[in-house]
């Protein structure tokens, strides 16, 4: 079953000289649950602006996106949250972890604002990441990797049923990259989420069965030759 | 619950990061909190313990002239005395019948600035100065002896002097500050009292005969000069009293005589009922008071000022926690509440911290105007500022939080999270 669904997807944006510039034009792209695929694309191709449309965080100029048989293009800002806190887990390329904030509680704030979540679960995901020992570091006082692991475990915390990554492993250097993805995957099927991941990385893209062209998804895009 | 937790985590690690700007507003609310309840506290109590503090006494009779300047000066032991009275008016009101008891006060002297008041013996032995409780001595004191150089001292009189049983001293001439004339007479202090929390406390009592003798003292009772000479009785005629501290058998003849004194006489004032004396003399510092109150409000005002420009210029740096937080699901009202909670966190932890600046400035300004007046505050009494001074800074606070929480609401998430990249 399909649980994320886009169509006609539109999305243009004014530039500064007051230009319409569109960014995206999707006509459709699914998702089934469970599912994991990789989108590769270019920088500034518009795949954040495309996982900003499906997280909730932008909305479309037209066309459907659908989570689980529920049109979330119309909903309004505050069931959009609600919708991001109770469906989603996102993990950015810079992992954008709070720096006042321990690593459990950057943690356990990525399920503080969903109705369900476990509160032994931000903990036990600390755990099986290995970083038991670090629950109450600070992310300064981490490695890149150990907190790339940290925002894997914010994204899970909530138990979402779909997670969707940025450029997950822009940050990291090939081994802790290969690392974080293997644990993405692992966690996200052991969670059964769907994972909608986005990069430019080759080594990434190929860890995915699936695999999407966002120049061939995005009408907008001029293809590039390999 | 679980939106509240995280809004309270936010909250708290909020005050911790920037720590020096939470201290600095919380320090600045509680000295607004603590002057507020303080201005509205010290005048309250000042009031109560002036107007109805420990007198014993229904009213005064005094030179004709000033009221409030007669029980100011025989009461609180303060100001200069407006004049004197003849000693027949002192026999004729002791022997009315309407009068329980008449005390003649006569003022002029001082010990180190302390005032000497010259009287007569039933001030220890028939005035209560609350009621059943008249003057107690400590250790072996005991009543000066009418006839000699004896002396009584209040309590607070002898910390600050030092005098005890036994000792001698010589007065000064004056009743306001250290004077320059020292009196040539010696008196022995016969003893101390305990404390009573009044006025009376700073008072060096003496035979009123005494302040007739003294070196120096013109009686003018007759209307001419007259000096006392050693061992020779001094007549009536010449004698004259500052005022006659009078108790009335009941109210209703305090009444009466104040027709009679006020109205038909033309020689005295009886300034009577003591309590309604000060009360109109606090009513026409009245603006005194508001002014403080006025600058307790600005106070209050700056601080609300305080408090939203050291939040609100934390929200840049803050841009990509809101951003990040509603990334993750928090909707704007949550970021909005976490700011206005955060002020009013501030507001509640000055208010708190407000009760030891109010504790404080009660027990300095307790002290003053005991070592001052004898006038003693309770320091801890109730007054309403105290509940209703914490719930204002809270409704400041929130007001205060409101801009900033304007600001973390309009974040714009994705350009943002798209800028920190």
């Amino acid at each position: 079953m399909e649980l994320l669904q886009v169509e006609n997807l539109v999305k243009d944006y004014i530039s500064p000289e007051g230009e319409v510039q569109r960014v995206l034009s999707i006509d459709r792209f699914a998702l089934a649950s469970g599912e994991q695929v990789a989108i590769k694309g270019s920088s500034g191709s518009g795949k954040t602006t495309f996982l900003h449309i499906v997280a909730g965080i932008l909305t479309a100029d037209s066309g459907r996106v659908c989570f689980d048989g529920n049109e979330i293009t119309h909903l309004s800002e505050s069931r959009r949250d609600q919708y991001r806190a109770r469906e989603l887990g996102y993990v950015f390329q810079s992992f954008h972890l709070l720096g006042a904030y321990s690593a459990l509680e950057n943690v356990t704030l990525g399920a503080a604002f969903g109705s369900g979540g476990d509160p032994g679960l931000a903990r036990e995901l600390l755990e099986t990441l290995g970083l038991g020992h670090r629950l109450q570091h600070r992310p300064h006082q981490l490695s890149v990797g150990q907190q790339q692991r940290v925002a894997l475990a914010r994204a899970l915390a909530g138990r979402p049923r779909m997670v969707l990554a940025d450029e997950p492993t822009g940050n990291l250097d090939s081994t802790h990259a290969q690392e974080a993805l293997e644990l993405l995957c692992s966690l996200c099927r052991k969670q059964g989420a769907a994972l909608l991941l986005v990069s430019h990385d080759p080594t990434v893209l190929a860890a995915f069965d699936r695999q999407e062209d966002f120049a061939v998804l995005n009408r907008t895009v001029k293809a590039v030759a390999p | 619950m679980k939106s509240l937790r995280a809004l309270l985590l936010i909250v708290r690690r909020s005050l911790r990061k920037h720590a020096l700007s939470t201290t600095v507003t919380v320090v600045s609310a509680a000295l607004a909190s603590g002057l507020v309840m303080a201005v509205f506290a010290v005048a309250a109590q000042s009031r109560a313990a002036f107007a109805g503090g420990p007198v014993g006494f229904d009213a005064v009779l005094g030179a004709r002239g000033s009221a409030t300047q007669l029980v100011l000066n025989t009461v609180f032991h303060l100001e200069t005395s407006p004049g004197n009275i003849p000693w027949t008016l002192y026999k004729e009101v002791s022997e009315d019948s309407t009068v329980e008891l008449a005390i003649p006060y006569a003022v002029g002297d001082n010990y180190r600035g302390l005032r000497i008041v010259g009287t007569t013996s039933e001030i220890f032995t028939k005035f209560e100065y609350v009621k059943g409780q008249k003057f107690e001595f400590v250790g072996h004191g005991e009543p000066f002896d009418e006839t000699l150089r004896q002396a009584v001292v209040g309590s607070e009189a002898a910390r600050i002097s030092g005098l005890k049983r036994g000792d001698t001293f010589q007065p000064s001439h004056g009743v306001l500050e250290f004077s320059a004339v020292q009196h040539d007479e010696r008196y022995v202090v016969s003893g101390v009292l305990e404390p009573t929390n009044s006025p009376s406390d700073r008072v060096i009592w003496i035979p009123i005969e005494g302040i007739f003798r003294m070196g120096g003292h013109i009686l003018r009772g007759t209307g001419e000069n007259f000096e006392a000479e050693a061992g020779a009785t001094i007549p009536d005629e010449h004698k004259e009293v500052s005022a006659v501290m009078l108790k009335f058998k009941a109210q209703i003849h305090g009444l009466r005589m104040e027709n009679r004194i006020n109205r038909q006489g033309k020689v005295a004032t009886l300034a009577w009922p003591i309590a309604n004396v000060v009360a109109q003399l606090f009513e026409r510092l009245g603006w005194v008071n508001r002014i403080l109150e006025l600058v307790a409000y600005l106070v209050v005002v700056v601080a609300g000022g305080g408090l939203l420009s050291s939040i609100y210029n934390t929200m840049n740096e803050r841009r990509r926690e809101f951003a990040i937080l509603r990334a993750l699901g928090a909707r704007r009202r949550t970021v909005f509440s976490a700011i206005v909670l955060e002020a009013m966190t501030i507001s509640v932890l000055g208010s708190l911290l407000g009760y030891l600046v109010y504790g404080a400035i009660m027990v300095v300004a307790a002290s003053i105007i005991r070592e001052r007046t004898g006038v003693v505050l309770d320091t801890f009494e109730w007054h309403s500022a105290l509940v209703l001074t914490p719930i204002a800074m809270l409704v400041v606070g929130a007001i205060a939080g409101i801009l900033p929480a304007r600001k973390a609401y309009a974040t714009d998430v994705a350009s943002t999270l798209s800028g920190s990249l």
